[in-house]
């Protein structure tokens, strides 16, 4: 199996650790995930919280210091009770607590960690506006967790060790990951049955965790996916597990960042489609596919897709690569439309989405994020 | 294609003159903007076609301990 990122699986776990006496800072969710990810060596090669000069090496050259590809900051934003030097206690309401050895305290620049990241200082992008908030330093070093927080789909959080040698098991060699964020219709299904027929088996990992006004929320994903699952997919070649983490809405940055998480997974490809992890109109519809070109050392094969869509002339499911009838002739699978179907109370039809995963989704009476 | 040399580290590497003009007359009309830019590519490209599978990082104890939960949690038969 390919290694994972920067070359060895990151586990920064140890449950029997002394944390007496230690002093408490409280954290929230979003950074008790990236710690759980850390520890678990989701973020691999990474040990903790950046400190100064791999952030600002992220942001000006999309590597670490030591030169691995990363592209987006893994930081910790604090008040001024941090100091260098020390370790303390980070907990959050669901449970997570680790042990923070602080190397670093250090100033940055919002905007400029903004435009690095986002390409915009845009304060209506909702990663740009989660930047402005934070606090006004950051505190980098090592974290060790002591105790996972409570996960509410526990049954689908799986750790990279977990998943290498569950591949492993399944004789899987050629791996293609998928990354959600919405209910599968056609389109998807089309996209990740495509990659799969040249790979041994399909990951699907839905992010899980916060997202924007409007999005789905996390349970109707995940059951609308065990739908399509369990009626269209072959047992043995996909497997559903989540990933605990924020979107940020960098698109192709963000781009870069999924596919080094699912790399540290055990996956070798990874499905890369229209304007992912976009928001609004900031990036270009296939920004993500280009910046690929930029990390020859990335370890995990990108597989571009462009929209697949119906055509009624083919009678199918086509894309613009396969198909050689006008736009007339075609029925598109937009998530938009599906979305507004939906609030309307209206079922979207069997052409764009399966009964089943409808089904699932028309049963909730918000299946949106207030 | 196109790294700045901005802030971070960076050394001087000798490249025979030659080879230097043939990359310069390589590089001209893609995204490359230096030799130094399409050199770094290459020798990332080349170094990372050249990392080594995985080492096995579990005893057979504790793999064995993973593929219970797995089985537990219906990901195996």
């Amino acid at each position: 199996m390919k290694p994972p990122h920067g070359g060895k699986l990151v586990y920064r776990v140890d449950e029997k650790k002394d944390i007496d006496g230690i002093s408490v800072i409280e954290i929230n969710e979003d950074v008790a995930k990236d710690i759980e990810n850390i520890a678990y060596g989701i973020f691999s090669p990474l040990e903790g919280f950046m400190c100064k000069s791999d952030f600002e090496n992220v942001l000006e050259h999309m590597r670490l210091e030591n030169d691995v590809a990363w592209t987006i900051p893994i930081v910790f934003d604090i008040e001024n009770k941090i100091r260098e030097g020390e370790e303390v206690l980070l907990k959050a309401k669901s449970g997570t607590t680790a042990i923070f050895e602080v190397e670093e305290v250090y100033k940055y620049d919002k905007k400029e960690y903004a435009e690095k990241v986002f390409k915009t200082t845009d304060i209506a992008h909702p990663g740009v506006k989660r930047v402005m908030e934070m606090k006004d330093k950051l505190a980098g070093g090592k974290i060790t967790l002591v105790k996972e927080g409570k996960e509410k789909f526990e049954k689908y959080y799986l750790k990279p060790y977990e998943t290498r040698i569950l591949f492993k098991e399944k004789g899987w060699k050629d791996i293609v990951a998928f990354q959600t964020r919405n209910v599968p219709h056609i389109g998807h299904e089309y996209v990740q049955k495509t990659a799969l027929t040249f790979a041994d088996g399909i990951f699907i990992n839905p992010i899980i965790g916060k997202k924007k006004k409007g999005d789905f929320k996390d349970e109707v994903i995940l059951r609308s996916y065990e739908a399509l699952i369990e009626n269209y997919y072959l047992k043995n070649r996909a497997v559903m597990s989540i990933l605990r983490t924020t979107m940020r809405y960098a698109g192709p940055k963000e781009a870069i960042f999924h596919a080094i998480i699912r790399k540290n997974f055990g996956c070798t490809h990874f499905i890369v489609g229209r304007d992912h992890a976009g928001v609004g109109n900031y990036y270009g519809p296939y920004e993500a596919h280009d910046i690929f070109n930029e990390f020859p050392d990335l370890g995990i094969t990108p597989l571009f897709f462009r929209s697949f869509f119906f055509c009624k002339k083919c009678g199918g499911v086509v894309n613009e690569k396969i198909c050689p009838h006008g736009k007339e002739h075609h029925i598109y699978y937009s998530g938009t439309a599906i979305r507004k179907m939906i609030m309307n109370g209206e079922t979207p039809p069997e052409t764009m989405m399966r009964k089943e995963v409808a089904n699932i989704i028309m049963s909730y009476e918000n299946p949106f994020i207030d | 294609m196109t790294e700045k040399e901005g802030k971070g580290k960076y050394t001087t590497v000798s490249i025979p003159t030659p080879l230097a003009e043939k990359i310069k007359r390589r590089i001209e009309g893609t995204g490359f903007n230096s030799i130094s830019s399409y050199v770094t590519y290459v020798l990332r490209e080349l170094l990372a076609s050249m990392e080594e599978e995985e080492e096995e990082v579990f005893s057979k104890e504790d793999e064995e301990k993973i593929k219970e939960r797995l089985r537990a949690l219906g990901y195996l038969d």
